[in-house]
């Protein structure tokens, strides 16, 4: 259904919901005209006169709507007079019961909705840029929104809870976002939010039900089959069948964080590097202290500690775990009780542990766990597992070594796949490489580029987004990376950003390639570098003159007249010399 | 039976009666078409249009199209005799009322064809 039929029945619904005042209006101002005309009155003369129909409507017309020019066109006559009080009363019932019914018309709860559904739908239809329809706002959904937003991309919202639309109003983004409270399993809303859109360039199903984001990841597969689908997963079952059906990216945040674990514990490098990469926009990293290996104590085995312990099993490191329930598996040493109880905890040998994950379902629980485990050993590594978003305040002033956020792990990772495509091989080719490798790398870039988290992008040298460059490459010149990565405004000072992958054909990339490599047509790189060094880049790889001034350090003229006359010097090359030197540009030198 | 189809029909066709009683008689002879006819044709057919407010239907759309014309017609007429009685110097002349007869003439065409409209789609639906 497309939204022309709502908006119609919106309309024939008010149409037939006025039929009845909009009646008795009409029957009130016939009979209060009728009546007037029958009324017998007197001129100034004595004679009997009676008004006109003209007359009396005139007369009526004002005397309903309250405005009262007074009795023309003569003084009436006492009957008249009595007419026309009963007719001032029926028209006040009249038009009382008419703006009666328009006023609970419009606060009629389904009108609203419709009304609602309407404008969405037409705002989404008038998007002529590409965005991202994003399903859930919840805590998740409002950080993707943040950071799509300072990424400069649109995004449309459907939300279940009200409130929760509100709040959008109040964040004050700088782009609209057009938000719905609707159910997103409902494919009709799916496609009023755009989902069929021809601007439409992935979804992202972030609610916290799996059945609903399960729901829309069919929807979108069925509907709109080329668009990318995001998928926040909580449970195994339902990132197995999202990912049967093809859903692009199944975000588990428990397995995002274990898999993170693990690499922690064998390549500590890559594992900063991965967190230096994917921090959210703005933002500063601190150094991590590197999780050691040792005995670990893992209270409360529920969906994330199964998680942690499959993690830890896998990088051959012991784990005690401390749970009020009974064990299923033997596999480890089990300690009866609550984590919070200190006896517990020293019976799970908290005095030689290396460190301790906080991992019930309860906040206080974790954060008192935490607590108490500190107290007996102060160099515990410290993992707390967060549930709420709302405790923030308190996880932050406890300062664990690493708070674990299911919501930010999986904003983190929805915007390394939005916003840059190539950091996903990268960082799944960094898991495997050399640590010592990656602690040289992390060590080059932080240097280079400080702690705060760099702007990360790849782009691919083709006509679209380097038309400068892919036409010289084409040309067959050799370019390399040092000869590119310049900048325009001063080619002898180097762009701060570093190029950390590069993509060739399907088999063919390099890590972190060297400043000799030559670039090819067709290459697809992956940089990171400070904020600007990005626009200076794309500068020079599209503009024709910017990326001639980057290579070789002469201008080219510009415009139709100044190309032929440097045409008529090439073939007279003593002028040459002379002229240039007199359009020479004065640039500032470093 | 429906209340509601009671009420429809009787307004349409009330419409058309009062129309057709207006228009009869010498086109231009004030004696032959009396002006609280006039008026009761006009409130009628208002209240007919009103009526046919809210329905979707292909000829409910019709229904409503023809009820606006004969409105339109009639408060053309109404125009007219204003005009006629209150501010032309020369008053209700043949003329004027002739043309007064000849737009309720129009109006009432159009109310002829909603009588056609109501009573084709009572016949379609046999019930």
């Amino acid at each position: 259904m497309n939204p022309l039929p709502r908006h119609q029945s919106i309309f024939f619904l008010i149409l037939r919901r006025m039929r009845a005042p909009l009646i008795l209006l009409i029957v009130i101002m016939a009979v209060s005209v009728l009546g007037l005309t029958l009324a017998p009155g007197v001129d100034a003369e004595g004679k009997v006169q009676y008004l006109s129909f003209f007359h009396a409507f005139y007369f009526i017309s004002y005397t309903a709507t309250t405005i009262g020019f007074g009795e023309i066109p003569y003084a009436f006559s006492d009957q008249q007079r009595l007419w026309v009080t009963i007719c001032i009363y029926l028209s006040v019932i009249g038009w009382a019961y008419t703006l009666g019914s328009v006023f609970s018309l419009l606060s009629d709860r389904n009108l609203q909705q419709a009304f609602a559904i309407q404008r969405f739908s037409r705002a989404v239809r008038r998007l002529r840029e590409p965005f991202y329809l994003v399903c859930g706002y919840g805590e998740t959904g409002r950080l993707v929104c943040d950071a799509l937003d300072r990424l400069r991309h649109r995004a449309v919202v459907i939300e279940l809870d009200e409130s929760k639309v509100g709040e959008i109003e109040l964040q004050g983004y700088a782009a609209d976002v057009p938000a719905i409270d609707a159910d997103a399993r409902n494919p009709e809303i799916l496609k009023f939010a755009g989902l069929t859109h021809p601007h439409c360039v992935g979804v992202i199903a972030l609610t916290n039900d799996d059945a609903s984001n399960l729901a829309v990841a069919i929807a979108a597969r069925l509907l709109a089959p080329k668009i990318p689908v995001l998928c926040r997963a909580q449970g195994i079952e339902t990132a197995t069948t999202m990912a049967a059906f093809g859903t692009r990216h199944v975000i588990n945040p428990f397995q995002e964080f274990a898999e993170m674990l693990a690499l922690a514990l064998h390549a500590p490098a890559a594992w900063q590097l991965t967190n230096w990469l994917t921090g959210l926009p703005g933002t500063t990293v601190e150094r991590y202290r590197n999780p050691p290996r040792g005995a670990w104590i893992l209270c409360g085995h529920g969906r994330f500690g199964q998680q942690m312990v499959s993690a830890m099993d896998a990088e051959d490191v012991p784990v005690t775990i401390v749970d009020r329930d009974l064990p299923d598996d033997l596999g480890h040493r089990w300690v009866h009780g609550e984590g919070t109880n200190p006896d517990a905890l020293r019976q799970a040998g908290v005095m030689t542990a290396a460190g301790i994950i906080a991992a019930t379902r309860s906040d206080i629980d974790n954060l008192s766990i935490a607590v108490a485990a500190r107290e007996l050993n102060p160099s515990l590594f410290v993992i707390l597992h967060q549930n709420q978003y709302a405790n923030r305040a308190l996880f932050e002033a406890y300062d664990a070594d690493i708070n674990v956020v299911p919501s930010e792990i999986i904003g983190h990772e929805c915007l390394a796949i939005l916003s840059t495509p190539l950091l996903v091989p990268f960082l799944n080719e960094l898991r495997r490489t050399d640590p010592a490798w990656c602690a040289g790398l992390f060590e080059r870039l932080t240097s280079r580029l400080g702690w705060e988290v760099p702007e990360v992008w790849s782009t691919r040298i083709n006509l679209a987004t380097a038309p400068a460059l892919y036409r010289r490459l084409m040309r067959g010149e050799d370019i390399t990376l040092a000869a590119l990565l310049r900048s325009p405004e001063d080619r002898t000072e180097r762009l701060e950003c570093e190029v950390l992958y590069l993509d060739r054909d399907s088999d063919d990339h390099r890590m972190a390639p060297d400043a000799g490599t030559t670039l090819r047509a067709g290459d697809e790189i992956l940089l990171a570098g400070k904020p600007g060094s990005r626009n200076s880049f794309m500068l020079a790889i599209a503009n024709e003159h910017a990326l001639n001034y980057v290579l070789t350090g002469t201008d080219l003229p510009g415009g139709w007249i100044w190309e032929r006359l440097s045409r008529a010097r090439k073939a007279a090359p003593r002028q040459v010399d002379g002229e240039r030197s007199s359009t020479h540009r004065v640039r500032p030198r470093a | 039976m429906n209340l509601e189809k009671v009420v429809f029909g009787f307004f349409i066709v009330l419409a058309a009666t009062l129309n057709f009683g207006f228009f009869v008689g010498e086109l231009d002879n004030p004696t032959h078409h009396d002006i609280y006819e006039l008026f009761a044709a006009l409130v009628v057919s208002l209240v007919a249009t009103v009526l046919k407010f809210g329905d979707r239907t292909q000829i409910g759309a019709v229904h409503l199209s023809t009820s606006l014309v004969a409105d339109l017609q009639l408060f053309a007429a109404a125009m007219i005799w204003g005009y006629a009685a209150h501010v032309s110097p020369a008053g209700v002349t043949p003329e004027m009322v002739a043309r007064i007869v000849s737009m309720s003439g129009g109006a009432l065409f159009a109310n002829v064809v909603s009588v056609i409209i109501l009573i084709s789609e009572t016949i379609m639906q046999r019930r």
